[in-house]
């Protein structure tokens, strides 16, 4: 039988951490358990859950920052944020539609995955949002680094190395993070009809433009029609998102639909279909579809991003879309996962990191989640761990097979 | 001159076997690639914290990557502390070396290698300075954000290794939120890549772990950053205030109402006469304090958002507004800002601190910070970047008299204790380096500290790399 525990307190996660160490007992470390599915499968003797830690330490809407423990409600914090007007640049997200799971989401979750979203290309991803973390390390000490302000080069940065770590340096207890005023307006610049190549040229043309587009995605026309239940202009939509003062987003709109129109016909939506938008292309609606046929998250360069698809689509069954101006290609494969496949054109391309994210039991069980590193790397980051978790007891498994 | 803060005391293994290593390195490098004479090694016993210098054993100069590697997998097999150099600015001490150790310094790696402007990106050499990459992709509309004051001359490598900031930071973020990746040499010569043109890479975030990490796990060769387009025009606005504590609490009201301008710095009134003196800037000098604040856009966007930060600004009782008419008037009011520490530099010798705080104690911490300084019998002037809350005081003495020295390191002292008291951390962008070092324990708990120090060792078991610095000397571990 699996024992769950849920410790309400930092000391109660400090004292189940030392007495698992002490007994080599292996912890799961989950938040809410919508993004389980999230890098290689993991079995552990028991889980440990942050959910009971839950609640917003402080807001303090002047200084941009909010401090909360770590199992408190993703919703919870975007609900409190909304109410003075601010919100998480980042857009973290959310895993339930592909992977089909149920339940909330938590902040530290968020962290813990570096879960980020369109306006990462510009904006940052959670990591670049963090300020400082609590966490408890595989002796059970509590730790803490960061603080609660913009700028702080004090000491080495382990709030980056904890953002992304998926719980395998420490449990984090609590978060502090950046956030931004909502911008009063928002519109989105459609262009219809470009193929991968042409809307990668237009998303680059985009960013050279003095507009701050703060979204770059192309949806190819096999995806189209599952955004915004299809009231997108017929063909591929290439669509670019403009923020802030609606006298200033209004001007860009003119400016960028002069800068484009060379490329095909330009249309704009308006402020809410640009919300529901850029929320369904975070949460990838195409490939939210019950099934759970290998989905890939690749980071690659903007250029590189349709020629990898274009590369793949020689060779096997493959449906995509594009978000940061390219750069992460949402990859769904018809049958097989073709890791080999993604990972050796993602390497010819120049590099990247190819993510599994969604595949049956037996793919996931034989293809690593995350690219595979340099044998350097390797070997620090085992050494890192090492100094972290000396008894690999958190989530053992999870980013690599020694990690 | 007494010296408060101490460095490792020197290997006498090292020092015993100086005519060998240099020998050795010599080897190792092109020839004219290492100094070892006494009066070529002058230039690097120090860097902009210039109250402490130390002669290094030797300077190696690398030309390549798999040099800066040679002389590191030497150096640590034969136990030699390393100190890497950049352009030698740093305000914390980070590149002061140590009798014992060889400098490397990166001066010669400065090869811009690659513009790509299709993926917003240039990949140049450690060496590179700050405003060089700007320059090179002006022409294409294009700039890199991070700029530091020192920008003309501080280079890549060490903005890396302090992770800079700069005063638009603001807007566009710090050195790490714009580094994509680096070539790294780690202390025993392996070369490993972190990132690239990719924004997302598998594993842990080292490349976070290294930006800020002082040189301290490894030595950058090369870099990847981030581009943006230029806004299509910039002005910087002055706006005067009555008294310091008015113009802190406008930062704070500007923010609150959800304003984000491109930059909003801060000068007392010692900093506006000090200044205005070196760059005929035309600050008004019949105010206590004066903000600049840097809008960006077109010219309807610019004025829009001035609106709103005058509206804020008329309520804490602003005197002057003053808009800048040309672009020269707007150059000159960014160069008396950006030559504060130089043109400060002239009047008297300085320590410049760097603590920041949360906005909402701003106005607290300069008022205290004036009675902190005046309690120990000193000038202060106060020029920063104020809408992050990253503070500068510069404390004036003399560095001839000893115990004003002391004195001015101790009122700098308490100056960063009140920051972190209040919230706020001993350094926001200058470093820890060997400034700052024994204060880390007030911000950090001892297994704080030590879990810091593991992951350094992690990298660097044998605290080869820049080992005086960051961290407090006594409770390290055991080599």
């Amino acid at each position: 039988m699996i024992v769950h525990f849920e410790p309400a307190s930092e000391e109660g996660i400090a004292s189940v951490v030392r007495s698992a160490a002490a007994e080599r007992v292996t912890l799961a470390i989950v938040g809410g358990g919508t993004r389980a599915g999230l890098g290689n499968p993991v079995r552990t003797d028991r889980t440990l859950s942050t959910r009971r830690l839950s609640g917003i330490v402080s807001y303090n809407p002047a200084e941009m920052t909010m401090s909360a423990l770590a199992g408190t409600p993703l919703a919870e914090v975007e609900a409190a944020l909304r109410a003075k007007g601010q919100m998480l640049s980042f857009e973290p997200m959310d895993h339930r539609p592909i992977f089909a799971t149920s339940g909330e989401p938590t902040i530290g979750g968020v962290f813990a995955a570096n879960v980020s979203g369109p306006r990462r290309y510009v904006a940052g991803a959670a990591r670049d949002n963090l300020l400082g973390v609590r966490f408890v390390n595989g002796a059970g000490d509590l730790i803490k680094a960061g603080g609660r302000v913009m700028k702080n080069v004090t000491g080495l940065d382990l709030v980056k190395l904890m953002a992304g770590s998926y719980g395998t340096l420490g449990i984090l207890t609590e978060v502090t993070f950046k956030v931004l005023p909502i911008p009063p307006a928002a519109a989105t610049v459609v262009v219809s009809g470009l193929n991968d190549a042409e809307a990668a040229a237009a998303m680059a043309e985009t960013m050279a433009q003095p507009v701050e587009a703060s979204g770059a995605a192309h949806l190819p026309e096999s995806v189209r029609g599952r955004f915004l239940d299809g009231a997108l202009p017929d063909g591929a939509a290439t669509v670019l998102r403009l923020e802030g003062l609606a006298d200033s987003v209004d001007l860009r709109v003119e400016k960028l639909t002069a800068a484009l129109s060379r490329f095909g016909s330009v249309s704009r939506l308006d402020a809410e279909a640009t919300r529901l938008l850029w929320a369904e292309i975070r949460d990838v609606k195409p490939y939210a579809d019950g099934t759970r046929r290998p989905l890939w998250r690749v980071s690659v360069a903007p250029s590189a991003g349709h020629q990898l698809v274009a590369a793949l689509r020689l060779q096997t069954g493959v449906d995509a879309f594009y978000d940061w101006q390219g750069g992460l290609v949402w990859l769904r494969m018809e049958a097989d996962a073709e890791a080999e496949l993604v990972r050796r054109y993602v390497g010819a391309l120049g590099g990247g990191h190819a993510g599994l994210v969604r595949a049956g039991d037996d793919v996931r069980a034989r293809v690593p989640a995350f690219e595979p590193q340099a044998p350097a790397v390797v070997q620090l980051t085992e050494r890192i761990r090492a100094r972290f978790d000396p008894a690999r007891i958190f989530n053992p498994g999870r980013m690599a097979a020694n990690v | 001159m007494p010296e408060m803060i101490g460095f490792l005391k020197p290997k006498q293994a090292v020092l015993d076997r100086r005519q060998e290593i240099v020998a050795d390195l010599k080897d190792l490098l092109p020839k004219g690639c290492l100094i070892s004479e006494e009066r070529e090694l002058k230039p690097f016993e120090t860097d902009a914290f210039l109250a402490y210098r130390r002669l290094p054993l030797a300077v190696a100069l690398p030309e390549t990557t798999e040099q800066v590697a040679a002389v590191l997998k030497y150096c640590s097999r034969y136990g030699v502390p390393v100190v890497p150099r950049g352009a030698g600015t740093s305000l914390s001490g980070g590149a002061i070396p140590q009798e014992d150790a060889v400098v490397i310094g990166l001066s010669k790696m400065s090869r811009i290698l690659d513009i790509d402007l299709f993926n917003r990106t240039a990949t140049v050499q450690a060496g590179v300075t700050n405003l060089n990459i700007s320059e090179a992709v002006s022409a294409d509309g294009f700039f890199y954000a991070p700029d530091p004051s020192s920008q003309l001359a501080c280079t890549i490598g060490g903005n890396i290794g302090m992770n800079s900031g700069g005063a638009h930071c603001l807007k566009y973020g710090v050195t790490t939120n714009n580094l994509l990746g680096v070539k790294l040499v780690l202390f025993d010569g392996t070369v490993i890549e972190l990132g690239g043109k990719a924004l997302d890479a598998a594993g842990y975030d080292l490349l976070g772990l290294v930006c800020g990490s002082e040189g301290q796990l490894g030595i950058v060769t090369e870099a990847t950053v981030r581009l943006i387009a230029k806004p299509e025009g910039a002005r910087p606005v002055l706006f005067g205030f009555a008294s310091s504590e008015a113009a802190g609490a406008c930062v704070a009201d500007v923010i609150g109402a959800g304003i984000i301008p491109v930059a909003m710095e801060f000068m007392d009134k010692p900093a506006i006469e000090i200044c205005e003196a070196f760059a005929l800037a035309g600050y008004p000098l019949d105010v206590e304090a004066l903000l600049i604040v840097e809008v960006e856009g077109s010219e309807a966007e610019m004025d829009a958002m001035l609106q709103r930060i005058i509206e804020v600004a008329r309520r804490h009782g602003v005197t002057t507004i003053r808009e800048c008419q040309s672009a020269l008037e707007a150059a000159l009011i960014w160069k008396g800002r950006k030559s504060a520490f130089g043109a400060t530099g002239r009047i008297a010798d300085y320590i410049c601190m760097d603590g920041t705080v949360p906005l909402s104690q701003l106005s607290h911490v300069l008022r205290k910070t004036g009675e902190i300084v005046a309690g120990y019998g000193l000038r202060v002037a106060n020029v920063f970047h104020a809408g992050d809350g990253n503070m500068h005081p510069l404390i004036l003495y003399n560095i001839n008299d000893p115990e004003d020295a002391a004195r001015a390191e101790a009122a700098g002292n308490d100056i960063l204790k009140l920051c972190v008291d209040v919230g706020g951390c001993l350094t926001g962008e200058h470093g820890v380096g060997i400034e700052k070092r024994d204060l880390m324990l007030h911000q950090y708990s001892r297994n704080d500290l030590d879990q810091q120090m593991a992951t350094r060792a992690a990298f660097d078991p044998e605290w080869i790399l820049n080992p005086s610095k960051v961290f407090p000397l006594e409770g390290r571990p055991a080599a």
